[in-house]
């Protein structure tokens, strides 16, 4: 009743007398109503099922069982290997992306030719839908149609090897791809902070003889570390919720080598249609992501002063 | 200007060619495989370019699959999506931006929350609030789901614009009498506009490149859209028709890629804002 007097006024164009907030209300409703409905409310029935034996296609009500959702996913082995498996990726995926984005970063901030072309290339793998870049990889690792052996046949190496179902190669292989699509975003993002670091302190660093070495760890570093902090921190978390590329690759397999921990949590779920235990697991997904959530957020305040 | 040695330049080009072949070989060989002939994929001798190109693939691939269903499906998630984000983003991104109140607190830290959130807590209920609905395999439900998946970083990107208008502008309009709404009606939303569509094109990318709540929310092949269709490609024992999957692989992709190469500088500045700054 409120609101819609206060719209009817504005809409008048008279002035809000008394009423600043039902402005701002009437501005903020729009987006907090889905927001509260679809996101904030699933979230917490969410946690609620966890604690529920709920089943798909069952006849009998659901009911409440406690912690005994957590109690079987203590006792997993699937659940326990997903989750290693889950860090392993995360780890492997973050750190060599982090490593080779900073590399690229630095070239790109040189007054080199061709920069514009790299640029102009790392669009690919971040504009890309995940499908196909994992569709793209798979027919990199084919077996025999694919260009990584025919590579690596003129060295003499790899003859008609499978990496992605191959159980000793499978989650190289997939940490590979995980590498090469992530890269892009993250260099964008470091470069800006290069491109924010003050050019006199190179300069009158390198004047007093720094090497290259003493320049990055004294002048470059110390500028961008609050980005390159708060973006691992984030990478880290997409990284360990991944989902797409690794279905499309190899489904988890061989084996369950590569079974992330979404991905065990969606065979759970809609599969074999065990809701409670895949919430349970959700659960347990989000107590390990927020204290990964509250470094990057510590990060990201540190940013923020520093700004 | 510093003088760099002509050996370091000459490192720093071969470094910067690595990260090129790195980066361009996968989707030139998923180039050079749309194109090739069944008989030349078959050989166990694969050649990068090539020796007779052919449309083939293209033309199997929609036999194959409803590729130009599935990407009306995918344009009508993506544009209704994109629409609805930003039309209820934009007012809730100026409260945010403009009045430091709980409210507008709350949703910050939300934003910030919402980036790192494994989807699957979220899934469940919706899969379940959804099917009480009668919106399991429906673009509608998905639509829904894109929306609010798609809000956080709209509004992190909608905020940086809005900070970017000088306030003086509303305080003036303020002084002539309008209200918050009129203010941002008609002072502050024409201002943003290349901002909002910035963010709505972005918004777009997000859903039509979607995969894990269309896989999970789409059950009909009719329904579905373009990534789910392009999995199908791949059967349960993962054997592929190689050329036709490259073909629409790479058809799928050309949308993205497009609206990425206009955004992409907007998109960089929302993303650091949103991922350094408080």
């Amino acid at each position: 009743m409120t609101l819609a007097t206060a719209t009817k006024r504005s809409a008048r164009g008279a002035p809000n007398r008394g009423g600043a907030d039902h402005g701002a209300w009437f501005l903020v409703l729009p987006a907090l109503i889905p927001i509260l409905v679809l996101s904030v409310g699933p979230l917490l029935y969410g946690i609620a099922l966890a604690f529920t034996d709920s089943q798909s296609g069952r006849t009998e009500p659901t009911q409440w069982i406690g912690a005994l959702n957590f109690q079987d996913l203590l006792h997993d082995t699937l659940f326990w290997d997903s989750f290693r498996i889950g860090l392993l990726w995360a780890f492997g995926v973050t750190v060599p992306q982090f490593l080779l984005a900073l590399g690229l970063a630095l070239l790109l901030n040189q007054n080199l030719r061709f920069r514009w072309l790299a640029r102009a290339l790392a669009i690919i793998p971040w504009a890309m839908p995940e499908v196909v870049v994992g569709i793209m990889w798979r027919l990199v690792y084919h077996p025999d149609a694919g260009v990584l052996n025919e590579t690596l046949s003129t060295f003499g190496l790899g003859e008609g090897k499978d990496w992605l179902t191959g159980t000793a190669t499978a989650l190289f292989a997939v940490i590979a791809v995980g590498v090469w699509a992530g890269m892009p975003q993250t260099t964008v993002a470091l470069l800006a902070g290069l491109q924010n670091t003050p050019r006199e302190l190179h300069e009158a660093a390198a004047m007093d003889g720094a090497g290259a070495w003493r320049r990055f760890r004294t002048v470059t570093w110390p500028a961008i570390k609050p980005i390159a902090l708060a973006i691992t921190a984030l990478n880290f978390i997409w990284n360990f919720n991944s989902f797409a590329l690794v279905y499309v690759l190899t489904q988890g397999g061989p084996g369950g080598r590569t079974r992330l921990p979404m991905l065990f949590a969606y065979e759970q779920a809609f599969r074999y249609g065990q809701f409670g235990y895949a919430a349970a697991m959700g659960c347990v997904m989000v107590a390990v992501i927020s204290v990964l959530l509250a470094v990057y957020l510590v990060g990201r305040l540190k940013g923020g002063d520093e700004a | 200007m510093m003088r760099t040695k002509k050996s370091t330049r000459a490192a720093q080009y071969v470094a910067l060619a690595a990260y090129l072949v790195f980066l361009a070989f996968p989707f030139l060989w998923l180039i050079s495989t749309a194109f090739k002939p069944a008989r030349e994929l078959g050989s166990l001798d694969p050649t990068w370019i090539p020796k007779d190109p052919t449309l083939e693939n293209f033309r199997q691939a929609f036999d194959e699959q409803p590729l130009l269903q599935a990407a009306g499906n995918s344009l009508v998630a993506a544009v209704s999506a994109a629409l609805i984000a930003v039309v209820i983003a934009t007012p809730m991104a100026y409260v945010m931006a403009r009045h430091r109140t709980r409210l507008a607190k709350a949703a910050t830290g939300w934003v910030v929350v919402s980036q790192a959130f494994p989807f699957v807590l979220i899934i469940i209920p919706l899969f379940l609030i959804l099917k009480n609905l009668h919106l399991i395999n429906s673009l509608l439900g998905l639509i829904m789901v894109y929306v609010v998946w798609s809000l956080p970083f709209a509004l992190w990107m909608l905020v940086g614009y809005v900070r970017a208008v000088p306030a003086e502008l509303e305080e003036a309009a303020a002084v002539d009498g309008a209200s918050r709404v009129r203010t941002f009606v008609s002072v502050v939303a024409p201002l943003l506009a290349p901002g909002i569509v910035a963010t709505a094109m972005f918004a777009f990318i997000t859903a039509w490149n979607e995969f894990f709540f269309a896989l999970v929310l789409l059950k009909t092949p009719e329904k579905q859209t373009l990534p789910v269709i392009l999995n199908r490609f791949i059967g349960a024992e993962g054997v592929a028709d190689l050329g036709p999957l490259a073909a629409a692989a790479f058809l799928a992709t050309i949308p993205s890629l497009v609206i990425f190469a206009i955004i992409q500088k907007r998109i960089t500045g929302g993303m650091l804002a949103g991922a350094v700054k408080a």
